[in-house]
């Protein structure tokens, strides 16, 4: 299929379509309003439904009502909405349904700025609302890259049961780039038999009923024991990392998002210069992609790791259990929405080396 | 022998865990018998409250859905907009409904959203032990309001049947009350018309069931009753507030 030049969060609403997903609620915010725009003029063209839903917390809730009815579903925010959709993310964790929310991540905290920014790291891959959970969380450094991955959320929730975000931030979401949409090879997801569809006694399923109530301490043990162990196969199976000029490297850059592109930029400054540094990008971050890092950083040629974030360092948390003191983990970021260039990373970097 | 009344099959046979002479036990019947007269089991859904009918999808005998505090109408939404056939109804609390969800409610009856509200409103919040609610009455006394609701402080109470009347898209809004034989068949009526209205496409329905709390208000059943006849019956005003159904 030929290019096509594509706004990300277009892009992001079309291969949601193409994934199969028709039904969509959201609530205007800045910067992502392409994505809930794009899907009320499409969706009623492949008999889908579009709805602009009263908050986020009812767009979050139509979505738990949706998947709990068995519908591949989805909603898009930016920081601020999403903070308000993690009361629902936390029961649709709970209820083990599938959906996936898009975070066209903005400055903060509080209202913060429309600019793209890093800065809900935390509240993605900690889980975010109430309660032991986590969503699958994937992190695009290109639109190219966030349609792919639009394919990856939806059937790694329908196979674990859980939400999946696609964690972007406003270049993504902003920027046009030529994007291909190809064919996506089918994973054989399992039946939605669970589903509140309306139960027919005689149908031979038993009742479904969804929920995250489970008010004897045995039960709710056996919910919890379930998530962790279907998390423990989550952070096996799933996690993924690109490497980037990483064998024999003396400094490993780890980056996600947009910065990480930003970084290859500031690696081809320093390759120039002479100095060897790779790159890690974890492509999921949750889970955090420690067996890939690990790897890394056990080469004897590495001696430290840098993290580069638009936020106050956040994953240079998972950076640093993941390298748990053998060596050196720095930071060099800001909080807020100031995105670094290639010669300020690499200005860093060159210090930190010569250091 | 002659069967006169047996137990609807859209009741499951779970006891119920609510009080003695708590009047959810019998609004579940209305409404499972209900669902039973109008065939509709097979593509029924429930959407259950948090709030004292929190267990509820142990006994309504259908596919059933446990909401957020609040945000059954937009759950039920969710369930409808991706298949207009199924029948959705969502059973809600008056802290559930009128309070924590008073936007969800508001706007599933401003959309028209083609859903049916069983709305229970016993002037207290049951579950989490006798706090004040948006209908808690002028005086009442709660564990929040320990002294009475004082109006000056927080309000009258809320009258959400005709608030929600005033919305174009609701279809059919009506108030009943569990007190009393002729009251129950009143309510039976009022929620099977409720349930038709979503049946014909027509829009949003919602009836309004004044209920008892002898727990939390401390009085026998048979007080809590008269309790509620003659203080919420002048304040809630029984009757259909809005019936767009009939019209061609």
């Amino acid at each position: 299929m030929a290019k096509k030049l594509m706004k990300g969060s277009e892009a992001v609403a079309e291969a949601a379509i193409q994934a199969g997903c028709h039904y969509f609620f959201g609530y205007p915010i800045t910067p992502q309003n392409d994505i809930p725009e794009y899907m009320a003029a499409r969706l009623p063209q492949v008999g889908g439904c579009f709805l602009q839903a009263e908050s986020e917390v009812a767009a979050i809730n139509m979505v738990y009502g949706a998947a709990a009815a068995g519908a591949r579903v989805m909603t898009s925010s930016s920081s601020p909405g999403v903070s308000l959709k993690q009361e629902g993310m936390s029961y649709l964790a709970g209820a083990e349904l599938p959906c996936v929310v898009v975070n066209m991540v903005r400055g903060g905290p509080g209202l913060g700025s429309i600019q793209p920014s890093q800065g809900d790291y935390f509240q993605a891959t900690r889980g975010g609302g109430h309660g032991d959970y986590h969503p699958i969380v994937l992190a695009p450094s290109s639109v190219q890259e966030a349609v792919d991955l639009m394919h990856d959320a939806f059937d790694l929730a329908d196979i674990y049961r859980t939400p999946a975000m696609i964690l972007a931030d406003g270049i993504i979401g902003q920027m046009m780039e030529p994007v291909e949409f190809h064919e996506h090879a089918k994973r054989e997801l399992p039946a939605k038999e669970w589903a509140a569809t309306g139960w027919d006694p005689k149908s031979g399923r038993p009742r479904a009923i969804v929920n995250s109530l489970y008010i004897e301490v045995d039960e709710l043990q056996e919910l919890n024991d379930r998530l962790q162990a279907r998390y423990a196969v989550i952070r096996e199976k799933e996690a993924r990392a690109e490497l980037y000029h990483t064998e024999g490297a003396e400094l490993i850059i780890c980056a996600y998002g947009t910065v990480a592109r930003i970084c290859k930029s500031a690696i081809t400054l320093l390759e120039k210069k002479g100095y060897k540094v790779g790159l890690v990008r974890p492509i999921t971050v949750w889970p955090f992609p420690e067996k890939q890092l690990r790897e890394v950083m056990d080469q004897p040629s590495v001696k430290k790791a840098v993290t580069v974030e638009i936020s106050a360092g956040q994953m240079v948390e998972d950076v640093r259990l993941t390298v748990n003191g053998t060596k050196p983990v720095e930071f060099f970021g800001k909080p807020g929405s100031y995105t670094p260039t290639a010669e300020e990373i690499a200005e860093y970097i060159m210090k930190s080396m010569e250091a | 022998m002659t069967t006169v009344f047996k137990k609807t099959p859209i009741l499951t046979d779970a006891i119920l865990h609510y009080c003695p002479g708590c009047g959810h036990g019998i609004v579940h019947r209305l409404v499972a018998e209900v669902i039973d007269e109008l065939g509709i089991q097979n593509r029924t859904v429930a959407l259950v409250p948090v709030g004292c009918a929190v267990f509820g999808y142990k006994y309504f005998n259908v596919d059933s859905v446990e909401a957020a505090h609040g945000r059954a109408p937009a759950a039920a939404t969710g369930i409808k907009r991706t298949d207009p056939n199924r029948v959705v109804f969502t059973y809600q609390g008056d802290g559930d409904l009128a309070s924590i969800g008073a936007a969800e409610i508001v706007h599933a009856a401003h959309r028209g959203e083609k859903i049916t509200t069983i709305f229970i409103n016993n002037a207290i919040y049951g579950m989490t032990g006798g706090q004040m609610a948006p209908t808690t009455l002028v005086g009442q006394k709660t564990t929040t309001s320990p002294y009475g609701r004082d109006e000056k402080h927080c309000g009258k109470p809320i009258r959400i049947a005709e608030m929600l009347a005033t919305i174009e898209g609701s279809a059919y809004i009506a108030r009943v009350a569990v007190n009393s034989p002729a009251n129950i068949i009143a309510a039976k009526k009022a929620i099977k018309a409720a349930f038709q209205c979503q049946l014909d496409g027509k829009g949003f329905a919602l009836v309004e069931v004044l209920s008892n709390c002898p727990t939390n208000w401390g009085m026998s059943p048979v007080e809590s009753m008269e309790w509620l006849e003659q203080n919420m019956i002048p304040y809630y005003p029984l009757g259909v507030k809005k019936d767009t159904t009939k019209e061609v």
